[in-house]
């Protein structure tokens, strides 16, 4: 079961400012959610070992090679702010 | 009154010496303008995906070889997900269950002999990026960000909880610099923040099997700072424990200045990094026709060089002081090359060469003498055209401008004096001068001797063949 206290610490974590509303919605939904994802515990895992990823593919590697990078313009094209070639962000202690 | 043991573990973080990033193709190259090493993988793009560097897993093999680990079989890599303006996708992939190596150690010189110190586990990450305050980051009214060490290849080495005190500590991240300097998968350059420590410390009450609440400790830049953070805390843990109160486990900052560590947090939300697989990266099987390879590609480590240099007529000291940083190991071995005479290079490494270094804080890799400039110093004192004593001028002198020794000895006019008439003149000219001397030698009293020949190397400067004046000295006066 999720609680609201639950969903208030998730929030925290990920910065996000949540209505009293919105913290009753979410609780309700994820908790939707888990119940239906709840069906996958019925299943017999038993002999099954457990798997880091869906694809049955491992190693996949690169060389060591430098690529083209971005130019500084590019980089920032989609900053909200910016301040000569750097991000300007709120600072956070 | 209550006596207290320490326990410490240490968490190094070392960048390795790769030419791209861990997941995509930027360039690692230090300095550049801010925000010009990064493409749209390290920058957490929607849609990118990240491939792992063969490099990466190769050093952090030979890392973790060199370190007497085991090396996993399977490994994979997890998303760390915390949220600040550093990490661009709000996770850092790192490993959290299957470390790439774990079980190692590494024998570390104390005052009690030698000690073995255990290593929990290396895993592989991504470095984050810079934030850039104007001012200090509390006066700074917001953040700048660079992200060009976004990405950036790093091992993470944790130690078990087997120091007892700051000396053990400094010695053991010393030991462990040099170890994977060796390996040759790190610059392990400080300053440069390629190698940086975070130091858990905790006290308890001597007798008691359980240790204390641990503090952690952030931001030391030296290995002096090192010990010097982890003897404060450790003073600071016993006061507060002596006077009736208790630890709280946080991170601290050393201030170097000041010389204390102080709280970074008061208030921490309890550490909740929700873990999981990366599902954009695949697991890693780990051949073990690979590790072997690896192993058989692992430079001289330096118990390896400690035995050869003592083979080679050294004393253990001496072998150990040379091998203590690679850097310094190298350089002898480079002057052995042109110049075989192991003795002799090394007590010039570790006289003349190392008390000019100390002396304006140099490191041995930024001296501007030359091994093989060295080795040729060397080579005109064994051919007589410099005298052992001058050399130690001449060298000064290449120490300071990095000339060759031939242009300093022809510069300063100190070609050693090997002209027998030269000397014989200035030999005569002395006994005359000093009747008394010359009375006392015949009388028997053999230290008179010594009295003339100091006469004469102080009338030539020095520079007259020390042997040529015995011979001549011995010849006029019998
Ligand atoms: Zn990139």
């Amino acid at each position: 079961m999720i609680t609201k206290a639950d969903v208030e610490h998730v929030a925290l974590l990920g910065r996000l400012y949540l209505s009293e509303e919105e913290k009753e919605r979410y609780t309700d939904q994820l908790n939707a959610i888990l119940e239906y994802a709840q069906m996958l515990q019925k299943l017999d895992t038993e002999n099954v070992p457990p798997t880091a990823h869906a694809l049955p593919m491992q190693n996949v590697f690169r060389e060591d090679c430098a690529g083209d990078c971005l130019t500084n313009e590019e980089v920032l094209s989609n900053a909200p702010e910016r301040e000569e070639e750097y991000f300007k962000v709120p600072k956070i202690i | 009154m209550t006596r207290y043991e320490a326990v410490i573990g240490i968490e190094i973080h070392v960048e390795l010496k790769t030419n791209t990033k861990i997941f995509c193709h930027s360039t690692t190259e230090f300095g550049g303008d801010p925000n010009t090493h990064v493409c749209p993988v390290c920058l957490g793009l929607p849609g990118v995906l990240p491939v792992l560097n063969k490099q990466v897993v190769e050093y952090a093999i030979k890392a973790g070889l060199a370190l007497n680990c085991e090396i996993a079989e399977y490994s994979k890599f997890d998303r760390k997900n915390y949220y600040y303006p550093d990490l661009p996708k709000n996770y850092q992939i790192s490993q959290y269950d299957l470390p790439i190596c774990k079980n190692g150690y590494l024998e570390v010189e104390t005052g009690q002999g030698k000690k073995r110190i255990g290593i929990t586990r290396i895993h592989m990450e991504e470095d984050a990026g810079k934030l850039v305050h104007q001012g200090t980051i509390t006066t700074s009214p917001y953040s700048l960000v660079d992200y060009n060490r976004t990405g950036v290849p790093l091992i993470e080495i944790v130690s078990e909880p087997d120091m007892r005190s700051a000396e053990e500590a400094r010695a053991y991240a010393e030991k462990l610099r040099s170890v994977i300097q060796y390996a040759g998968v790190s610059d392990c350059r400080m300053e440069e923040g390629s190698l940086r420590c975070d130091v858990n410390v905790s006290v308890h009450p001597v007798g008691t099997g359980e240790f204390g609440t641990r503090t952690e400790i952030k931001n030391m830049n030296s290995f002096r700072s090192i010990q010097k953070a982890a003897e404060y805390e450790i003073e600071r843990q016993i006061e507060v424990l002596e006077n009736g109160g208790r630890i709280i486990q946080e991170t601290r900052t050393w201030d170097e200045n000041k010389g204390i560590t102080v709280s970074m947090r008061t208030k921490e939300e309890a550490q909740d990094y929700r873990y999981f697989p990366d599902p954009d990266l695949v697991p890693l099987v780990i051949e073990r026709e690979w590790v072997e390879a690896v192993r058989n590609s692992l430079p001289e480590m330096p118990e390896q060089r400690v035995a050869r240099y003592i083979e080679s007529g050294l004393s253990e000291y001496e072998a150990n002081v040379l091998t203590a940083s690679k850097e310094v190991s190298d350089y002898f071995d480079q002057c052995l090359k042109t110049y075989n005479n192991p003795k002799m290079v090394s007590n010039w490494i570790m006289g003349d060469l190392s008390r000019l270094l100390n002396s304006v804080n140099m490191e041995i890799c930024d001296c501007r003498v030359k091994p093989a400039q060295l080795a040729d110093m060397l080579k005109m004192i064994d051919s007589g055209t410099i005298s052992g004593k001058i050399a130690k001028t001449v060298f000064e002198e290449m120490f300071n401008t990095g000339k060759d020794p031939e242009t300093v000895v022809k510069e300063k006019g100190l070609v050693q004096i090997s002209d027998e008439s030269a000397i014989a003149a200035v030999v005569d000219e002395i006994i005359a001068a000093n009747p008394k001397s010359v009375e006392d030698f015949r009388n028997g009293k053999d230290k008179a001797i010594g009295f003339l020949v100091g006469q004469i190397m102080k009338a030539t400067k020095g520079k007259a063949n020390p042997q040529l004046v015995n011979k001549l000295l011995k010849d006029k006066l019998s």
